[in-house]
């Protein structure tokens, strides 16, 4: 079972009733496998913030509930974290976080620890499918026990590795009556001062109490080496230093610290092995325990066994180098709607302040249009910054991109600040019906829910015209003569210009491929206009002959409308 | 048993996703411990593509590391080459005979290595297939891979009814037809 399933699978046996999430790489599935339990009402909200703030109100009124994200969705919801921190719970309260060290899909690696430490959350990390199962309804109970939310922290490791998965039946919970009481739900200062007594007396009580938590586990063997680690860095210890005596952390905040003075007067040289940052070395140091950590390992990335074996047992690995070849980063999929629209702004040399999606990768040669990328929702408000920094005439060669699921998760709120403070920026909508990235989730522009029903669909042109905007458009993405006219006479206006360029992703359309695209090699020029925008499916020879790879060619078509020539034919399949 | 390593390395969107998850459930149906790693999300995006399968009697790390793996499974060529020092000094490749462009080829600021299969059998047993032409005459190219897999499946210790039946319960519903037939023309090239 993947970690994210049994992620899944532990809130649905923990007797959960409620989850939301705002889909992002590395947590998605966790929600995809929820909305398989019927007994979970489960949802994804427009944005992370929302979700958390859909499963406190759960909580408050006594039902067990739960909210997921990735590492940088918890900033998004760090305003009702931190108070619910203070509120604590009446149904169960878990939060499930993932970090992706290594940056597989991300704009940062920061360490959700830390957040959770600020915000005096209990953290569990479990570190195999299993103990994603277990450890997440373990986090329920505790989370009643002590009255707090918990945050249950993976990382891309664990939540995208498969590994073996005992299954249990469902707890059947019953709802926890509600009784009004102000002085815990309603965080005013005189309530919240009281409150955050009771925070810091639940620290103390879980510093004390997790020393005997069944989820930590302490593996006697040669006491030479002690290891103290937690996680997926767990599996790479047992790997390196089988012959080592191992403390595995299943709680990582607070510290069990007890436990961990114990372990290391029983060992002659204590190590610890956690990922990102130096949050457990840090505080063990701090207690005046001896112990190496990070002035051998690193800050970044994964760790892996054969890093440990080099570091801590000094030994040499030898491995063959590498074979130098070309890179191969990723790129925008052959018909994406999107590399339409770049090569369009690329042709009238505008530059693109972006946003946290596919289109990112318009930052790539050789579209090479985007120049910012900043967080969810950052594009339009980074570009009204510049307007108020330089005056817009200074914007008119820039553009905000900005996707359909990005726009409502936080994109709106900058629109609707442009547009209050009289900026004049245009911004582009690139509107492909889904959550693209992350594998193509609904969202409130879709028509459908988590669950598949279908729902009320906003309409983000009347949105945008809600809000104020004088100028909206609505185009087909992959009409590029149009886009191109519009766009122009949108930069070129003193006003605000929302231009919402429309078409579906080209991985949403899963029947076979109709049409496709060739080039009739006696009329062409060889003049590479039509690689222009970077399709993987358009390639030149080493005689310069410029060929269409009939098994990627999806056919869009966009090569064709670029050709002067009139070179590219259509040819129908079926 | 010592643990099995194998990589499934590819172009994103070539499913190695899909194949390495027939393969995982595989293992688990005979009884191993069994951990796979995937990739999901940008690096999806016609990006280098790599996952791992280990199975065993325990198994810990779920990562093959360099030098490890038993068998590597290339859906693309320059792919097998970028990942060929993952292999065991007897370790064997099982490759797809396709090119395609990274996008530094595409724009000029890199060459595509000339000769990658001579290369690669210099070092290592290596078995190509065009996969993709054998897939066509299926009336479907997107079942490359799973014929792919199947040439693998022969040096591997499982019956051909057992990855039938895995292949069954793992592909989507409507394709189970044609991924038998898949694994069938691979199985027996």
């Amino acid at each position: 079972m993947l970690g994210n399933e049994a992620f899944a699978r532990g809130a649905y046996e923990a007797g959960c009733k409620v989850s939301a999430a705002y889909p992002g790489t590395p947590s998605t599935e966790i929600s995809e496998n929820i909305v398989k339990y019927d007994e979970i009402n489960s949802e994804w909200s427009p944005n992370e913030k929302v979700a958390m703030e859909v499963a406190i109100g759960a909580s408050i009124i006594g039902v067990r509930a739960l909210a997921s994200m990735k590492h940088v969705g918890l900033n998004v919801a760090a305003d009702p974290l931190f108070t619910a921190s203070y509120i604590g719970v009446t149904g169960g309260l878990v939060i499930i976080v993932a970090d992706d060290p290594g940056l597989y899909s991300s704009q940062n690696e920061q360490d959700t620890r830390a957040v959770a430490r600020a915000a005096k959350i209990p953290v569990i990390e479990p570190a195999d499918s299993n103990e994603a199962k277990e450890f997440t309804k373990f986090a329920f109970e505790l989370s009643e026990k002590y009255d707090t939310p918990v945050i249950v922290r993976s990382t891309t490791r664990l939540s995208h590795s498969q590994g073996l998965v005992e299954l249990n039946d469902r707890l059947e919970i019953e709802d926890k009556p509600y009784v009004r009481n102000a002085a815990k739900n309603v965080m005013m200062p005189g309530n919240a001062k009281n409150r955050h007594l009771a925070v810091e007396s639940r620290e103390i009580a879980l510093i004390n109490d997790s020393c005997d938590f069944p989820i930590n586990t302490v593996e006697y063997n040669d006491r030479k080496i002690g290891v103290i680690t937690s996680g997926i860095p767990y599996q790479y210890v047992k790997e390196a230093l089988p012959e080592a005596s191992v403390l595995k952390l299943g709680i990582v905040n607070p510290l069990p610290r007890k436990l961990i003075e114990e372990f290391a007067s029983k060992v002659d040289k204590l190590y610890i092995v956690e990922e990102l940052d130096p949050i457990i070395e840090e505080q063990v140091k701090s207690w005046g325990i001896k112990a190496v950590g990070k002035e051998i390992l690193t800050v970044q990335g994964e760790y892996s066994a054969n890093m440990l074996r080099r570091a801590i047992k000094g030994e040499e690995i030898s491995v063959k180098a590498p074979t130098q070849v070309p890179n191969r980063p990723p790129i925008l999929c052959p018909g994406c709607p999107h590399r339409s629209v770049f090569t369009v702004l690329k042709k009238l040399k505008l530059r693109a302040a972006g946003d946290i999606g596919c289109y990112t990768l318009g930052a790539v040669a050789p579209l090479s249009v985007v120049d910012t990328t900043i967080c969810m929702g950052a594009s339009i408000s980074s570009l009204h910054g510049m307007e108020k920094a330089r005056g817009k005439e200074y914007i008119k060669d820039w553009v905000a991109v900005i996707g359909d699921s990005t726009f409502l998760h936080t994109g709106v709120n900058s629109l609707m600040n442009m547009v209050y403070n009289k900026g004049t920026g245009t911004v582009l909508i690139l509107d492909n019906s889904t959550t693209g990235m992350t594998g193509h989730q609904d969202h409130a522009a879709t028509g459908r829910t988590l669950k598949g029903e279908a729902t009320h669909m906003i309409d983000l042109e009347k949105l945008c015209l809600a809000i104020g905007v004088p100028n909206v458009y609505v185009i087909n993405a992959f009409d590029t003569k149009k886009l191109e006219g519009t766009i122009k006479e949108a930069v070129a206006m003193d006003e605000i210009a929302v231009i919402i360029a429309q078409a579906p992703c080209a991985l949403l359309d899963k029947s076979p491929i109709s049409t496709q695209y060739v080039i009739d090699q006696d009329i062409c020029r060889k003049c590479g206009q039509c690689m222009k925008p970077g399709c993987p499916a358009i390639t030149k020879k080493e005689n310069g002959d410029i060929l269409i790879n009939d098994t990627i060619c999806n056919g869009c078509g966009l090569c064709a409308t670029l050709c002067r020539f009139d070179s590219i034919k259509s040819v129908k399949l079926r | 048993m010592e643990t099995k390593n194998i990589m499934i390395v590819g172009v994103g969107g070539q499913g190695t996703l899909l194949t390495s998850r027939i393969l995982g459930a595989l293992t688990i149906q005979a009884g191993y411990d069994v951990k796979l790693s995937e990739v999901h999300g940008m690096a999806q995006r016609g990006g280098s593509v790599v996952t791992f399968v280990r199975y065993g009697d325990k198994v810990n790390e779920p990562i093959v590391e360099e030098g490890q793996a038993d068998v590597l499974i290339a859906f693309e060529k320059l792919e097998a080459l970028r990942y060929v020092h993952f292999l065991k000094a007897n370790g064997a490749i099982v490759v797809n005979d396709q090119r395609i462009d990274p996008m530094p080829v595409v724009i000029g600021d890199a060459e595509y290595p000339p000769n990658i299969l001579e290369e690669l059998s210099k070092i290592h047993r290596v078995f190509k297939v065009n996969a993709i032409e054998e897939a066509k005459k299926l009336g479907n190219s997107r079942v490359f891979n799973v014929i792919v897999l199947g040439i693998a499946a022969q040096h591997m210790e499982f019956s051909k009814d057992e990855w039938l039946s895995v292949i069954e319960k793992t592909v989507p519903p409507k394709t189970i037809e044609i991924n038998k037939k898949a694994f069938e023309v691979g199985y027996n090239l």
